[in-house]
């Protein structure tokens, strides 16, 4: 690949250039849910409102939900339950006082108005309707956004609180969501390693996709049809074996690469359905859970599953400290080995890395071997650590999300396992998000294509907040601190 | 993307065509070794050549086939095309001799999995040139980006955000006219802004394209799971009419299966022959091959390179969003989150398939509609071959084709580069 100046300049980016990105995709994330909610459109043209006297006070309300989580079985809508030494009317959804007006209020607008009735605002007749609306919306959302990925900070304190006092029984609610981040983070760190490898030695690997399910196959296969093996021979095993198949599924297009010049990108592509179809047809045939219907594969064996250190629903596994220990043998590989020069040097310039006498096929079909070998083992993380088994929807779209990742790490495994860290936490809130605020979970494919235009075009942010343009000398001044530069 | 491009001399020409020879005979002893041997004297396979609809096409006689001798025949002719090959070459010709061949396999494996029962061919043909509509358009969007110099990885979220959009104003001005502009228009868009961030930002092509495709997948489930699944009215658009073109749907076998369609497939016949002329026979075509294979030179002699890449990605998404518009408004009438299924790297693949050509990439989406109409039919058929391995073939051939094992598919020479005046 040619390595024009842009790239250079790309690199030289401060490094609160992805921040400003992140954050600018926020903020236009928060404008798209503020469009699209539906209340803040009706709070804009019409606006229901119950005339309600008196208010109904919610800091008097429970809603069933939490009812029941408290006092399970036994509570009931318009019972009085005890909340925090608080007695609390027991309702189907907390009122919400934005949804209701005063009388006296009412009258103004209306004046033969009674109680019960609902009238209709315009917004110019009471703007700060609208924009409360809009402001309620968006925060609802990111609220949820972060209850959803680090947890409700009160909760936390209560339930550390309460578990110090001796009564653990807290903290596996309160600690969920932050424990499902890091499991939601586990393959991406391993995808966007693979990403970046790739990108590191000049190569698009858009098949990690395809890797992930070649890698899930392989590693299922070995963890139910291998039996009686102690966890430490077995769990290995089963981690290689979805390593060794990713890499192998990578491998061909690299070869294909290396020896015919076909582009990668295609080949990937192709590779990514090829791998779909198999998996559909063992899943279907050979590898069928016996005495089943649906297409899924048998449970691997105990011995071939990544332990949870926390009982109960957290499902926190050890493949997450597996995927840092690989970020930094990625890391080491990369900048420390002489393997690691060569993958970048031919990344760099092919043929400046030919006349030096470096194999271009060789690291080539390597780079494209290791990068698949780690989307295949981000596959087999979460067969070993959270399924246990494959079924045919495997992957949640990591092919195309490490692509983001890759870039917003600027390749760096420190970088990646960062940004990695950063989707796995909006990817594990936006369930919560979709449940609490009805925002559709696909918004964060949304903030992920902002990020990644952000990311790979600064031209965009530094015109949106009028940045001044980087001078030449700083350019090359910088040009010779990034990564590459350092080492050579 | 390999910087060392042959341009001009091809060093491994001699080898290719010697390979393609090898892999001609090959199919040839496949059609003996997979097809002849499991036949048995004596059986019959019957094609019906009328569709199974009311028709103005002329009625014909259904063929019958004794299936011994005519997999014999097509078996060795599909050897002495190789041994042809092998012999003086068939040069310009081997894109033809490899579709030919191509359609002899087929048509051998139709004929092998209708032994002793009857098939409806012209049924299959329709349904397979249905399937290969959207493909075609992809392909023809591929094409007129890709030739240009402009990487187009970006089809599949043109087609998605356009099947989405006709399904949506389709569905609130119940005016399928306004629906398919529209859809173009907003397609066009997404191709505009992959030629801004490629060319005015110099973003690596394949990144602006992923970005735009995360989007698309993105912004389309987003509105289909906000607003069309709860309000089932904005996802009801209706269908365009079949309408059989005067005349040429009465020719048998042929009008049914090309001329009883929609609209949208005469689009793409229109398009077809449009993008074929104007890429060989006009100063744009010309001027657009220029800036795909040497920007540089084309730039010297007062060709606006940019100006040029930016109509050409714009159209080049206007067709894809065309084909975005058949899923919907051609096919089912309604959006599903991610309906296109790959059909745009299908798409791509068949560009490829097709040597970057608008009849040849035509050509390879009928192949890879053919697939997978014929995936649906094994089963009926009781054919011992899990229908997934005919979902693979395409890319399978696809990546033979790409590699040059068989057949040639050089893509343009400035393909994928930043171009920077001076």
């Amino acid at each position: 690949m040619k390595r024009s100046p842009r790239d250079r300049q790309q690199r030289a980016q401060p490094f609160w250039m992805p921040l400003l990105a992140i954050v600018t995709a926020l903020i236009l994330g928060g404008i798209l849910i503020i469009v699209s909610d539906l209340e803040v459109i009706a709070a804009f043209t019409r606006i229901p409102r119950q005339v309600a006297v008196p208010f109904t006070d919610p800091s008097t309300q429970v809603s069933l939900e939490e009812a029941l989580w408290k006092h399970p079985n036994e509570v009931q809508v318009g019972d009085g339950v005890l909340v925090d030494g608080r007695t609390l009317r027991v309702v189907e959804e907390v009122t919400d006082p934005s949804k209701q007006i005063a009388l006296s209020e009412a009258r103004k607008l209306y004046p033969t108005l009674g109680p019960g009735v609902t009238i209709y605002y315009n917004f110019w007749q009471k703007p700060t309707v609208g924009l409360k609306a809009a402001w309620h919306s968006v925060k609802t959302a990111y609220v949820a956004l972060f209850e959803g990925s680090i947890g409700n900070p009160k909760q936390m304190v209560q339930a550390l609180a309460a578990w110090l006092k001796g009564d653990p029984s807290l903290l596996s609610r309160a600690f969920y969501p932050l424990s499902e981040s890091l499991v939601t983070s586990t393959p991406y760190i391993l995808t966007g390693l693979a990403v970046a490898l790739g990108f590191r030695a000049g190569l698009f690997n858009i098949g990690a996709e395809g890797q992930y399910f070649v890698g899930g196959l392989t590693s299922v296969w070995v963890g139910y049809s291998l039996k009686g093996l102690p966890i430490y021979v077995h769990l290995p095993l089963t981690i290689l074996a979805g390593a060794v198949g990713g890499g192998l599924w990578g491998a061909i297009p690299g070869l294909l690469k290396a020896k015919t010049g076909g582009h990668e990108v295609i080949n990937t592509i192709m590779m990514n359905y090829i791998a779909f179809a198999l998996s559909d047809w063992l899943l279907n045939g050979p590898m069928m859970r016996p005495g089943g219907f649906r297409p899924i594969s048998p449970e691997i064996e105990p011995s071939a599953r990544l332990p949870r250190f926390f009982g109960g629903d957290i499902r926190f596994h050890a493949g997450f400290f597996v995927a840092l220990a690989m970020a930094a043998l990625v890391y080491w590989l990369l900048f420390k080995t002489t393997i690691g020069y060569e993958l970048r040097t031919v990344g760099a310039n092919p043929r400046a890395a030919r006349y030096a006498g470096i194999s271009l096929t060789r690291n080539i079909v390597l780079a494209m071997f290791l990068s698949g070998g780690l989307a295949g083992m981000a596959g087999a993380n979460d067969i070993a650590g959270v399924i246990y088994y494959m079924p045919n929807a495997f992957s949640a779209g990591y092919g195309w999300d490490s692509i983001a990742l890759a870039l917003l790490g600027r390749s760096h495994p420190v970088g990646v396992v960062l940004a990695a860290l950063l989707f796995g936490t909006l990817r594990a809130g936006a369930t919560r998000m979709q449940s609490v605020a009805q925002i559709p979970i696909d918004i964060i494919s949304i903030l992920q294509a902002m990020i990644i235009i952000f990311i790979a075009a600064p031209e965009i942010i530094r015109s949106l907040y009028r940045l001044k343009k980087p001078s030449t000398a700083e350019l090359a001044l910088a040009g010779g601190d990034t990564a590459e530069g350092a080492q050579a | 993307m390999s910087t060392t491009q042959p341009v001009i001399i091809d060093p491994h020409a001699r080898r290719r065509s010697r390979t393609m020879g090898v892999f001609l005979i090959l199919i040839g002893l496949l059609i003996y070794g997979a097809f002849v041997r499991s036949s048995s004297v004596g059986q019959l396979a019957t094609f019906g050549m009328n569709p199974g609809r009311q028709t103005q096409a002329m009625r014909i006689p259904d063929i019958t086939l004794p299936v011994l001798t005519s997999l014999y025949v097509m078996s060795l002719l599909s050897v002495a095309l190789g041994v042809g090959q092998l012999v003086w070459g068939w040069r310009r010709a081997e894109g033809l001799v490899l579709g030919l061949v191509a359609g002899l396999l087929a048509l051998a494996f139709l004929t092998w999995a209708a032994r002793g029962q009857s098939l409806n061919l012209v049924g299959i043909l329709e349904a397979a040139v249905q399937r290969a509509t959207p493909i075609a358009l992809a392909a023809l969007s591929g094409v007129i980006c890709e030739r240009s110099g402009i990487i187009n990885i970006a089809i599949e979220g043109m087609m998605l955000t356009a099947a989405m959009v006709s399904s949506l104003v389709g569905s609130v001005t119940h005016n399928l006219t306004i629906a398919l502009l529209v859809s173009i228009l907003v397609s066009g868009l997404l191709g505009a802004l992959l030629a801004v961030l490629s060319i005015r930002y110099k973003v690596n092509q394949i990144i602006s394209g992923t970005a735009i495709n995360i989007l698309a997948t993105g912004a389309t489930s987003f509105i289909s799971a906000k607003f069309m699944a709860p309000y089932e009215y904005l996802n009801t658009p209706g269908k365009f009419a079949n309408w059989p073109v005067p005349l040429l749907s009465r020719i048998p076998v042929i009008g049914p299966v090309f001329f009883e369609s929609n609209v949208v497939v005469y689009l793409l016949f229109i398009l077809l022959i449009v993008v074929h002329v104007m890429l060989y026979y006009t100063r744009w075509g010309l001027r657009t091959r220029a800036i795909g294979e040497h920007p540089r030179a084309a730039d010297t002699l007062g060709v606006d390179v940019l100006r040029m890449r930016y109509i050409n990605v714009f159209v080049g998404g206007m067709v894809a969003g065309l084909g975005g518009v058949f899923l919907v408004l051609g096919s089912v009438p309604r959006f599903d989150e991610l309906m296109t299924a790959g059909k745009g790297y299908i798409g791509l693949a068949a560009m490829i398939f097709g040597n970057w050509n608008p009849f040849g990439a035509f050509g390879a989406s009928l192949i890879f509609g053919f697939t997978e109409t014929f995936q649906a039919k094994l089963q009926i058929l009781k054919v011992p071959i899990p229908s997934q391995f005919m979902r693979m073939l395409p890319y399978l051939i696809t990546m033979i084709v790409l590699a040059g094992v068989v057949g040639r598919s050089v893509p343009p020479a400035a393909e994928g580069q930043v171009y920077e005046k001076q």
